[in-house]
C-alpha cells in the first residue's frame, strides 16, 4: 500500500465530501448573508480537496488527476470520516457538523503545516487560514443557537446527540497514521484530540448544551466503510462525469 | 416562522492601507459581530478589503432630500472655493 497516497486521500475526501454537503445549501440558506457564508465555506473546502487530490494523484503515479480522483472512484475508495457525509438536516445540524469538524481540522492543520512533506505542509498552511474562519463562524453559531431560545437550544442539542457518535472516526488511527507519523509527515493524533476536546468542551459550556451520555462510537470511514448516505452523495457528485465521460466546461 | 427581520447594518470597507473606509452597501445581522462576519462574506470575497466597519442603519442621521436646494445649491456659484486661481511656480512638477 502507498501510505502517503492513502493518508493524503483521507485529508482530501474530508474536504471534498463536506464541501459537497455545504454546496447543497446554495440558494437554501436561512438568510441571504448566511447563504453566501455557507457557499464560501463550501468553496474553501472544494479548493482544499482539489489541492490534496492533485497531490494524491502525483504520489500515486498512475496519471490520475484531481478530477479523476474526485469523480471516478467507487464509494469504498473514498476515505472521508463518517461525520462529513451526514445529511445537512436543519441549520443547527449543519452548524454542529461543521463545528465538530472545524475544531478537529484547525489543530490538525496547525501541526501538518510543519510536516516533513513540503507539499502537505504548504496545503495545510494555506488551508489553516480558511479553517480558522470556518471555526469562528461555526462555533459562534453553536453558541448563539445553544444560548438562544428554547427551540434553538433543543435543536442544537438534538444535532449534538445525533452527531456525537461519529466524532471518534475523526481520530481513528491505523498503520497508515503510524507510518506517516514515524516519517514526520503526519502529526500526533493524541495531541490533535486534546486540542479538539478542549475546544468542544469550552464551546458547549458557553452554548449551555451537553455531550450525550451515550458513548457509542461509529467508525469505518477511513477504511471506506460508509453510512447509507454516501451512495446518494456520489450519485449527485459524479453524475456528469459518469453520464458524459471526459466532459469539460 | 417569525417575520421579524434582523436589524439592517451599513457596511464600510477600507480597500487598502492609507485609504478611508467607503460605504459599500448594507446587510442584515442579529448583532454587530454577526454584521462584521456577514460583511466579510458578502463584500470582501473578491479581496475588496482589509478592514470592515459596520453601523446600524437606524443610527445614521441623514440630510433631508427636500432641503437639498438650500443645503447644496449655494455652493454651486462659488467656483473660487476651488484652489484653481493660483499660478503654479516653475519647478513644481507634481501638482
Amino acid at each position: 500500500m502507498n501510505t502517503l497516497f492513502e493518508y493524503t486521500i483521507r485529508l482530501a475526501d474530508d474536504s471534498l465530501i463536506l464541501g459537497h454537503r455545504m454546496s447543497e445549501w446554495c440558494g437554501h440558506g436561512p438568510i441571504l448573508e448566511e447563504d453566501i457564508a455557507l457557499t464560501n465555506i463550501a468553496l474553501d473546502l472544494v479548493g482544499q480537496a482539489t489541492s490534496f487530490l492533485a497531490y494524491a494523484g502525483e504520489t500515486e503515479g498512475k496519471k490520475r488527476d484531481a478530477d479523476a480522483l474526485a469523480f471516478l472512484r467507487f464509494d469504498r475508495e473514498y476515505k472521508n470520516a463518517l461525520l462529513v457525509e451526514q445529511p445537512n438536516g436543519d441549520f443547527g445540524m449543519t452548524m454542529m457538523r461543521q463545528f465538530l469538524f472545524d475544531a478537529f481540522r484547525k489543530p490538525l492543520f496547525e501541526r501538518l503545516q510543519h510536516s516533513s512533506d513540503k507539499q502537505l505542509a504548504a496545503i495545510a498552511e494555506k488551508s489553516l487560514k480558511e479553517t480558522k474562519y470556518h471555526l469562528k463562524h461555526s462555533s459562534e453559531w453553536v453558541i448563539r443557537l445553544g444560548d438562544g431560545t428554547e427551540e434553538s437550544n433543543g435543536r442544537i442539542q438534538d444535532a449534538l446527540n445525533t452527531l456525537w457518535r461519529y466524532t471518534p472516526d475523526l481520530f481513528y488511527a491505523d498503520e497508515v497514521d503510524q507510518e506517516m507519523q514515524q516519517q514526520g509527515i503526519a502529526p500526533d493524533m493524541a495531541a490533535v484530540y486534546a486540542d479538539w476536546n478542549a475546544t468542544v468542551q469550552h464551546v458547549f459550556q458557553e452554548a449551555t448544551i451537553e455531550i450525550p451520555s451515550n458513548n457509542w462510537k461509529q467508525t469505518g470511514g477511513r477504511k471506506g466503510l460508509h453510512s447509507e448516505h454516501m451512495g446518494h452523495i456520489l450519485a449527485e457528485l459524479q453524475y456528469m462525469q459518469r453520464a458524459y465521460p471526459n466532459m469539460e466546461w | 416562522m417569525s417575520k421579524n427581520e434582523w436589524p439592517l447594518w451599513e457596511v464600510f470597507i477600507r480597500s487598502k492601507q492609507g485609504l478611508s473606509h467607503k460605504h459599500v452597501g448594507s446587510l442584515r445581522a442579529a448583532d454587530a459581530q454577526m454584521a462584521v462576519e456577514n460583511a466579510r462574506d458578502v463584500y470582501t470575497r473578491r479581496s475588496e478589503g482589509i478592514s470592515i466597519w459596520v453601523i446600524e442603519s437606524k443610527d445614521v442621521y441623514a440630510s433631508d432630500p427636500t432641503e437639498a436646494d438650500a443645503l447644496f445649491e449655494p455652493a454651486d456659484s462659488k467656483v473660487y472655493r476651488h484652489p484653481t486661481f493660483y499660478d503654479v511656480p516653475d519647478g513644481i512638477s507634481h501638482m
